[in-house]
C-alpha cells in the first residue's frame, strides 16, 4: 500500500455516497441516538435542542456540549453528525477534534459571521451545507462543502419549503444541462458560482455531491416525496421526536425512504403511527425567525 | 428535459439520484450479457450499477424478492451495513439471499456489503448478516471519518499495477475462519480483499474511484 492520504475531496464526498437512500435523525440524548440506530437511520444528527424547541425557546443557539457529543458517539456505530453555526470556525475546529464524521454548517443555529461561511478546506472532516437554490449549493460547493442539503424551513412540520428548495434546485440543474457555452457564462454570472462548476453541472445533469433533503419532513410520504423529487437521501430533525411515537415513525420514514417509488409500502407504514408533530404554516412565521433566509 | 444519451424516467425501478440525471440508455448491449443484480435496499447503489454498465452487464436493481429471478451475479454495495441489515429483514430477503448466494450465485460486496457477507462480526451489538464469507469482520476499524483514506493497492489477480482505492470508515477481517479462504489483498497485515468460492469482498469502495478492473473481473467471470 502507498501513503494514505487522509482528508481528501473523494472521501469527504464518498462518505455521503454511503448515506444515499438513506435517514438521517436529529438526536438530543444517547436514548435517542439508539432509537434512531435500532430505525435504521444511516447517521445521526447530535444536537442539544430539536429546531421545533430552538424556534420555542429563541436565543441563541449555538454548538452541542462536547460531553453530549462523546455520549452520542459512545452510543452508536453509524456516523454522527454535529451542527456548527455558519461562520463559526472554531465551533468547526472543535467539532473535528471530537472526532464527529460530518459537520453541518447549520441555518438552524444563530449564524456567527454575516458575510463569510467556513472555509471548509480547511478541514478533513466533510461538512454538508444548505442550500435553497443551485446558486447557494454551488457557492457552499465552492468553499469546500461535501454534501449539499435542500434548506427547507427546519422545526416546521411543513414540508411546503423543502419542496420549493428541491424542485428549485432540480429545476436549475436541469435548465443548465440545456445551455449553449455562452448561456453558461451568463448563468455563473447569474448564480455568482464559478463557470468550470457550472460547465461540469450542465455536462453530467447533477451535483458533483449528494444532495439530500431538509426542513419539514414529518411524514413517510413527505420524506417518499422528496425522495420522487431526486433526493439522494433525507434528513429528519424534530419531526421524529416531536412525534407520538418516536420508535414506529422512525421506522416508517426509514422504510418509506427505501421503497419511495412504492405507494403500497407508503400506505402500509403510514398505518397507525399515531400524532404527527403538529406543525407551523409558513405564512404565519415572522421574516427574522425563517431560517431558511440565513446564509447566502 | 432528460440529458442526451439517456431515457426518460418512469416511476419504477429506478434508485436515488436517478431522477435528475436520467437513466444511461443500455446500448450495444449483446443480448447474453451477463445480468447483475445490485442491492438496492441504501448506499451507493448508483456507483455499482454504472460500473457494471461500463463493464458490459445488464445492470439491475434488487429490492424485493421478485428481482432476484434470472441473476447472473449480484453486487452488496457500500452503505451502512446496520441499516441495509434491518431493510434486508424488513424485505424478507435475508434467508432468500443467503439461500441463492449459497447455492452458488456469484456475488461481490464492497465495504457494507463486506461486513453483510461475513459469517461473523468483531462486536456484542448483534445485527443481521448473511453469514455467507467465512471470515470475522471488524466495522469501522480503521477509525472514524477523520481516518478515512485513499491509496493504492495491489491485488492479487488484479493486473496493470496497484488499484486506485477509497477507505470509508472501513472495515478489515479481523479472522479467517475457513481454510479456502483466499486473502488477495492486505493493509499492514488486514485482510481487505477476500475471496470464497464464489463469494468476493472488498474492505474498500472500488465504485468511486473509477478504477473498474475489479468489477470488469468480476462480470467477465459471469460470461
Amino acid at each position: 500500500m502507498s501513503d494514505p492520504r487522509t482528508g481528501t475531496t473523494r472521501v469527504k464526498r464518498g462518505l455521503a455516497d454511503m448515506l444515499k437512500g438513506g435517514v438521517i435523525m436529529d438526536v438530543v440524548t444517547p436514548e435517542q441516538a439508539r432509537i434512531a440506530e435500532d430505525a435504521g437511520a444511516v447517521a445521526v444528527m447530535a444536537l442539544e435542542r430539536v429546531p421545533a424547541d430552538i424556534r420555542r425557546d429563541g436565543g441563541v443557539a449555538r454548538m452541542s456540549d462536547p460531553d453530549m457529543i462523546d455520549s452520542i458517539v459512545a452510543e452508536v456505530s453509524i456516523p454522527v453528525m454535529a451542527k456548527a453555526r455558519i461562520g463559526h470556525f472554531v465551533e468547526a475546529q472543535v467539532l473535528q477534534a471530537l472526532g464527529v464524521d460530518y459537520i453541518d454548517e447549520s441555518e438552524v443555529l444563530t449564524p456567527a459571521d454575516e458575510a463569510h461561511h467556513i472555509d471548509k478546506w480547511q478541514f478533513d472532516v466533510p461538512f454538508v451545507c444548505g442550500a435553497t437554490n443551485l446558486g447557494e449549493a454551488l457557492r457552499r460547493l465552492t468553499e469546500g462543502a461535501a454534501m449539499i442539503r435542500s434548506k427547507g424551513e427546519a422545526g416546521t412540520g411543513n414540508v411546503v419549503e423543502a419542496t420549493r428548495h428541491m424542485r428549485s434546485i432540480a429545476g436549475e440543474i436541469r435548465r443548465l444541462t440545456t445551455m449553449d457555452e455562452a448561456e453558461l457564462f451568463a448563468a455563473a454570472k447569474e448564480h455568482r458560482a464559478p463557470y468550470d462548476l457550472l460547465a461540469e453541472i450542465a455536462e453530467t445533469g447533477r451535483l458533483p455531491v449528494v444532495l439530500f433533503t431538509a426542513g419539514g419532513i414529518a411524514t413517510p410520504a413527505d420524506a417518499a416525496m422528496m425522495m420522487q423529487l431526486g433526493a439522494d437521501g433525507v434528513f429528519v430533525g424534530s419531526g421524529i421526536f416531536k412525534s407520538g411515537n418516536p420508535e414506529q415513525r422512525a421506522r416508517a420514514i426509514v422504510e418509506a425512504t427505501t421503497s419511495f417509488d412504492d405507494p403500497s409500502v407508503i400506505a402500509k407504514v403510514s398505518r397507525g403511527l399515531g400524532e404527527a408533530m403538529v406543525g407551523i404554516n409558513i405564512d404565519t412565521l415572522p421574516e427574522d425567525q425563517r431560517y431558511a433566509s440565513r446564509g447566502w | 428535459m432528460t440529458p442526451a444519451g439517456s431515457v426518460r424516467w418512469s416511476a419504477r425501478d429506478w434508485v436515488p439520484g436517478e431522477r435528475l440525471v436520467g437513466r444511461e440508455a443500455e446500448t450495444d448491449l449483446p443480448a447474453d450479457a451477463p445480468v447483475v443484480g445490485v442491492l438496492a435496499l441504501q448506499g451507493d447503489v448508483l456507483e455499482h450499477l454504472r460500473a457494471l454498465r461500463r463493464c458490459g452487464a445488464r445492470a439491475v436493481r434488487v429490492r424485493s424478492l421478485a428481482d432476484l429471478d434470472g441473476l447472473d451475479g449480484l453486487v452488496l454495495p457500500g452503505g451502512e451495513s446496520t441499516t441495509i441489515g434491518k431493510l434486508l429483514v424488513l424485505a424478507g430477503l435475508l434467508d432468500p439471499l443467503r439461500a441463492r448466494i449459497a447455492d452458488g450465485l456469484p456475488t461481490f460486496g464492497t465495504c457494507a456489503g463486506m461486513i453483510l457477507l461475513s459469517r461473523e462480526l468483531d462486536q456484542e451489538t448483534p445485527q443481521p448478516v448473511l453469514g455467507v464469507l467465512g471470515v470475522r469482520t471488524r466495522r469501522n476499524a480503521f477509525g472514524r471519518q477523520v481516518d478515512s483514506f485513499d491509496t493504492a493497492l495491489a491485488i492479487a489477480g488484479v493486473e496493470g499495477g496497484p488499484m486506485d482505492v477509497s477507505f470509508i470508515r472501513a472495515p478489515w477481517v479481523e479472522d479467517v475462519l475457513d481454510d479456502d479462504v483466499e486473502v488477495l489483498a492486505d493493509v499492514d497485515g488486514r485482510p481487505v480483499v477476500v475471496r470464497q468460492g464464489n463469494v468476493l469482498a472488498t474492505a474498500f469502495h472500488p465504485e468511486v474511484t473509477g478504477d473498474d478492473r475489479l468489477h470488469q473481473a468480476f462480470v467477465d467471470s459471469l460470461r
